[in-house]
């Protein structure tokens, strides 16, 4: 006893201190990347903001056209005439047509898989729809150009002969269905992963003391997911929704793929024509010279303020009902 | 109003595990009967049997009857989303809906049941938070989400919601465990009250407290881990506190194990 003492106090406290110093370096390490991370971050989103609008400046200093208002882009022809009003229209419209065929879509799947399939169909169908995610946007473009199009020309015929009179769905030009309702459909299919793997992880956190609530109040299974199944994952989908639109709106190849791009606004979505922001920059960005690029780059930055701007609302809403939203529960 | 439950024969089971052997008992209406035993004893398994809550766990099944007056609730036909509207359930942690306000917690219940005039659903919302002596805590935060209210409140606000719909029995699981001494006690007064109106079966780890609200209690044992829980007797609460007439009701009631 007295000859381990000895020994004990000798060497506890170096191992004791040296493990405690190594502890605040590697603290001091650990809290110096997470730090640098973050720093770099926002570094890397105020050089892009920057390069954006330095280039998009140059561009609209020169423009001849109203950049907002003109349905044209000659960004390379002397003086160059360009505006976004077109790109902005069929953008916007083909997410908007996403969002209403996907959302809906996805939170039924999502509440299949979490409360209504039996486990083992459950787990199959949650894997086909990741898999969704996995397939390239140029396959979808494909895809979409040798199928989808032909495939569609049937339904468009039937909404032009019974919803046509909604102006929305009257077809007026002839031609095969290389329009933005199209492009919606395929933008729908392509974001439908994403919200449906989002929402069902919502939908699986509903505690389940919530759910026997309803239940022992003599709730039917559908009854459950309305009182709470659904309040519950409102914030969810609506982030799922919007990560889907986030998608959607800058969606690139499969649009180019598919849309037979014109400089036309038109309210008659299942004729062909149109364009949206990245559609539009991959089919000028090789053809143009240095200014038409910068022209390109100021349509880019436009379509960045608009994802801000979605985020920015759906962030709103989210915070809204904050009170209720079950958080502090 | 309230009605008279009679258990007969009654097994429920996770899967292939048996939680709980051959249960038979009645519950008086009007009577508070409390249930004591062990962790794991299944107790809580047997409450959740008597409003159909059990087979919602994935692999639950029963087998065995229990009658409520003339109505054999594992009955052909019988709908469990029904028996639930009949026999309501106060859980062990406070689940008002997060989502919900005050007021719409408590008339969640009456919606699924059926149309009600918004006047005639504020005055049952009325009556039941003042059942539930909540009325006057909450009166004038009607629309206030109901997870701001404190533990105890919370508690007493499902109370509330449960006793909207009028059942004919009401289910507590160990509803004060979370609870401190004070929000227990407005509780246990609360019990006492509504057994003038239901028939009311509380599930408890809390000695005193079954001696304090019950009229009758029954206590549940299991042989080893892994065994099916049993009800080993069931008697007025007098009787079980003072002369128990098994010799394991009286080691556990007097702290020799459990």
């Amino acid at each position: 006893m007295a000859s381990t003492t000895p020994t004990q106090i000798d060497t506890a406290p170096p191992v004791a201190k040296s493990g405690r110093s190594t502890g605040r370096a590697g603290d001091k390490i650990f809290a110096g990347l997470s730090k640098g991370s973050g720093i770099l971050l926002l570094v890397i989103m105020a050089s892009i903001a920057a390069f954006l609008t330095y280039r998009a400046t140059i561009a609209l200093s020169e423009n001849e056209g109203n950049f907002l208002t003109t349905f044209d882009w000659n960004a390379s022809a002397n003086p160059p005439v360009f505006g976004i009003a077109v790109l902005l229209f069929g953008t916007v419209v083909s997410s908007v047509i996403a969002m209403a065929i996907a959302v809906p879509i996805a939170v039924g799947i999502a509440l299949f898989i979490s409360h209504y399939a039996p486990r083992r169909l459950a787990a199959p169908i949650a894997y086909v729809v990741d898999l969704l995610a996995a397939v390239p946007s140029i396959i979808y473009g494909i895809w979409g150009a040798l199928f989808l199009v032909p495939q569609l020309n049937g339904l468009n015929l039937w909404l032009d002969e019974y919803l046509g009179w909604t102006y929305v769905f009257d077809k007026t030009q002839v031609g095969v269905a290389r329009s933005l309702f199209t492009v919606g459909i395929l933008l729908a299919i392509m974001i439908l992963p994403i919200v449906t793997s989002v929402s069902r992880e919502v939908f699986l956190q509903v505690p389940r003391m919530n759910e026997e609530a309803a239940l022992a109040l003599g709730a039917t299974r559908w009854e459950v997911i309305r009182m709470s199944v659904l309040p519950f994952g409102r914030s969810g989908v609506i982030s799922a929704s919007m990560l889907g639109l986030g998608r959607a709106l800058g969606e690139t190849m499969a649009v180019a793929t598919v849309l037979s791009p014109s400089f036309l606004i038109s309210g008659h979505i299942l004729n062909p024509g149109g364009g949206t922001f990245a559609q539009n920059i991959a089919a000028k960005f090789d053809e143009a010279n240095e200014f038409g690029r910068d022209a390109l780059i100021a349509s880019g930055l436009v379509l960045f303020l608009l994802t801000l701007l979605v985020n920015g609302a759906a962030r709103l809403i989210i915070a809204r009902r904050k009170d209720f939203s079950g958080a502090n529960a | 109003m309230a009605k008279r439950i009679d258990v007969s024969g009654l097994s429920a089971f996770y899967g292939t595990h048996k939680a709980i052997d051959d249960i038979s008992m009645t519950v008086e209406p009007r009577s508070v009967t409390a249930f004591i035993g062990p962790s794991g004893c299944g107790k809580s398994t047997f409450l959740r049997t008597l409003n159909r809550m059990h087979e919602v766990t994935p692999g639950g099944r029963v087998e065995g009857k229990v009658m409520l007056d003339d109505e054999n609730l594992y009955g052909a036909g019988v709908d469990p989303v029904a028996v639930r509207r009949t026999v309501g359930m106060v859980f062990q942690r406070p689940n008002p809906f997060p989502t919900m306000s005050i007021f719409d917690n408590v008339a969640a219940g009456l919606r699924l049941n059926g149309n009600f005039k918004k006047s005639e659903l504020g005055d049952i919302v009325e009556r039941s938070l003042q059942g539930a002596n909540l009325w006057n805590e909450v009166k004038d935060r009607l629309n206030k989400p109901g997870s701001g209210l404190s533990g105890g409140q919370q508690q007493r606000l499902c109370i509330a919601r449960a006793i909207a719909v009028e059942p004919q029995v009401l289910l507590m699981d160990e509803p004060c465990s979370a609870l401190d001494p004070i929000s227990t006690l407005a509780i246990e007064d609360l019990i006492g009250e509504l057994k003038e109106r239901f028939t009311i079966v509380i599930v408890t780890h809390n000695m005193q407290q079954a001696a304090r609200v019950s009229d009758r209690t029954a206590f549940f044992n299991l042989a080893a881990v892994g065994q099916p829980g049993k009800l080993i007797e069931i008697d007025d609460t007098d009787r079980i506190f003072s002369n128990p007439s098994v010799q394991a009701t009286e080691d556990y009631i007097s702290g020799r194990f459990g």
